[in-house]
């Protein structure tokens, strides 16, 4: 590897950690910056002077903010997300295995959905313009713009409740063993995968079909190589680099859709938590959701960013 | 851009979002009922009486859906007009322009576009009180950045153009450019992101209300009646799936009608 791609993906690498650090104050200040006292919002109109005092105290807020959010990013470096409001649990125990949940959810989805994908792309662009093309295109195009939860519940309807043959809650507990969870997350799997398939499917065919004008396909074509040899030996590997920046970018989108498929199926993972705390108004746990998310999701565009200068063999020479 | 050439799938897409207008414009005159009157058991079946049934807790679901539209499409209309403004005036300026303040603008819109919109939300939904205006203003700022980027990058295109630049040798001004030159030139394609935009609107929004954060009751919206009636699903009440089959519908004929808009301006670009 050359010194020219290390710094590339260096600068990439640095440029996600301060969009995060900048991201981390976004969250912390919010609560500053928005119009609203916080304390008054938690307690209410009929709360007394004493009472909101002390929940000033209790949060923090009686400090100056540069303090506070020193005081708040050293905790979280260190695995301390403070106390929650309204249990007083840490909530770093609150988040404990609903994080893993729900990257179990998230994973085993992208499992599910990124191979169908680029198969059905690949599908469309070697029938390109005949029927099956013209059938995925439709079908992608009204699914790309089904809400999560009209998928979920006519998931539910018929799979769980007429059929009968998957469960309609998402119960997980730690005593469950792999395949029981694997059964239990079936329908939520099919919703999120459902949701993400139509557009990774759709940018797979373009990036395919960008590289099916160049050149050296029409040389292939010319010598009487088979369509498919065509597409998966040519096409493919010169479109792997826009695919994996699709696939990635997707990925994090499945980690935003995890929200409200979680709260349809009542699956114990971290997006219950955070809309819980939001209605709640449990402002550590909110910001600690928040920024665990946000860090998810910027570490995956930051990795489809590197990924995609790895592959890209043009920048392996530099002039 | 003839309507009459328009594909099958236009036409209808057309007629349908026609139709949701008219129901959200009408509303108060077409609804049997009030949103919130409670006016028979819970969850009856379709009947004369009740069209759509009752829900959760004996009001009628077609007022509801009507009333519930005419919410939705309004707080989705009001916050993607103001995203639309904010977004394509600030997007034009910076590609006017130029220089550092192209540079603070877009690096802004960057760091707020890292960040998923839904989770963005819910943090600032978390301190601030939920009612139509603060919903409204949330949905409008972080969708202002999505049409900032798109409002940057076609005047960007149509910036270099040659009658741009007889209109600053004339010596007309930043407003006039962006207002006289840019903005006639790049009508059709923010036309058509308008309506993807105000599809995204009414999904978000219905998602927050689908989450209890959106719309409060007893106000009626799409989402929020989703919520309302989740729990019927496990007895095989279908009560929910008729506002989510609304949305669909909705998103899926605009989707159609942006299908065609992009597609006559990239075959007038070919010309």
């Amino acid at each position: 590897m050359s010194t020219y791609l290390i710094r590339l993906v260096l600068q990439r690498f640095a440029l996600g950690l301060i969009t995060l650090f900048a991201i981390s104050i976004l969250i912390f200040l919010s609560a500053e910056i928005l119009p609203g006292d916080v304390a008054q919002t938690i307690l209410g109109q009929s709360a007394t002077p004493e009472n909101l005092a002390n929940l000033r105290t209790q949060l923090g807020l009686d400090k100056p903010p540069l303090q506070r959010y020193v005081n708040w990013l050293g905790g979280v470096l260190q695995g301390d997300f403070g106390t929650a409001l309204t249990n007083r649990q840490p909530v770093a125990k609150l988040i404990g295995t609903r994080f893993g949940n729900t990257l179990f959810l998230a994973f085993v989805s992208a499992i599910i959905a990124v191979p169908l994908a680029i198969l059905l792309g690949l599908l469309a662009v070697r029938f390109r313009d005949k029927w099956p093309d013209k059938l995925i295109s439709a079908l992608t195009l009204t699914t790309i713009s089904l809400p999560e939860f009209f998928v979920g519940y006519v998931l539910i309807l018929v799979f769980a409740i007429k059929l009968r043959w998957f469960p309609s809650l998402s119960t997980v507990s730690s005593t469950m063993d792999l395949g029981d969870r694997l059964w239990v997350i079936v329908l939520p799997c099919a919703t999120l995968t459902f949701v993400v398939l139509a557009h990774m499917m759709r940018m797979t065919r373009a990036a395919i079909i960008g590289v099916m004008s160049s050149p050296y396909i029409e040389m292939a074509q010319l010598k009487g190589v088979s369509p498919f040899n065509i597409i998966f030996r040519h096409a493919l590997p010169n479109a792997i680099s826009p695919i994996i920046n699709v696939v990635v970018v997707n990925l994090a989108y499945l980690i935003v859709g995890v929200v409200v498929v979680e709260v349809i199926f009542v699956y114990p993972g971290m997006g219950q938590l955070f809309v819980d705390n939001v209605s709640k108004r449990d402002l550590p746990v909110v910001q600690a959701c928040g920024l665990i998310f946000a860090t998810v999701f910027i570490g995956l565009n930051m990795l489809a960013d590197i990924l995609s200068i790895l592959s890209n063999p043009k920048l392996r020479f530099p002039k | 851009m003839r309507l009459a050439r328009a594909p099958l799938t236009a036409k209808l897409g057309l007629i349908i979002i026609l139709f949701y207008i008219l129901v959200a414009l009408f509303g108060p005159f077409l609804a049997p009922h009030k949103q919130s009157d409670v006016v028979g058991s819970v969850w009856q079946p379709i009947s004369k009486e009740f069209p759509l049934g009752t829900d959760n807790v004996g009001r009628d679901i077609l007022s509801r859906m009507i009333y519930g539209t005419r919410t939705t499409l309004f707080i989705a209309f009001i916050a993607t007009c103001l995203s639309f403004s904010w977004g394509i005036l600030t997007g034009f300026f910076a590609a006017v322009s130029g220089g550092w303040i192209d540079q603070i603008l877009s690096r802004w819109v960057d760091l707020l576009m890292a960040f998923p919109t839904l989770i963005f939300a819910l943090v600032v939904l978390s301190i601030v009180p939920i009612n139509m205006t603060t919903l409204i203003l949330v949905m409008a700022i972080l969708d202002s950045t999505r049409v900032f980027r798109i409002a940057r990058a076609l005047a960007a295109d149509t910036v270099v153009m040659d009658f741009v630049e007889a209109a600053r040798l004339r010596g007309e001004g930043t407003l006039w450019i962006i207002f006289r030159e840019i903005l006639p030139n790049t009508l059709t394609p923010l036309v058509a992101e308008y309506g993807l935009r105000f599809s995204f609107a009414v999904l978000f929004l219905s998602s927050l209300s689908f989450l209890g954060l959106g719309v409060q009751p007893p106000a009626a919206d799409w989402g929020g009646m989703v919520r309302d009636n989740s729990l019927g699903i496990t007895f095989g009440i279908a009560a929910s799936l008729i506002p989510a089959a609304a949305l669909a519908i909705l998103t899926v004929s605009v989707n159609f009608v942006v299908d065609w808009l992009l597609d006559q301006t990239s075959s007038l670009r070919n010309q």
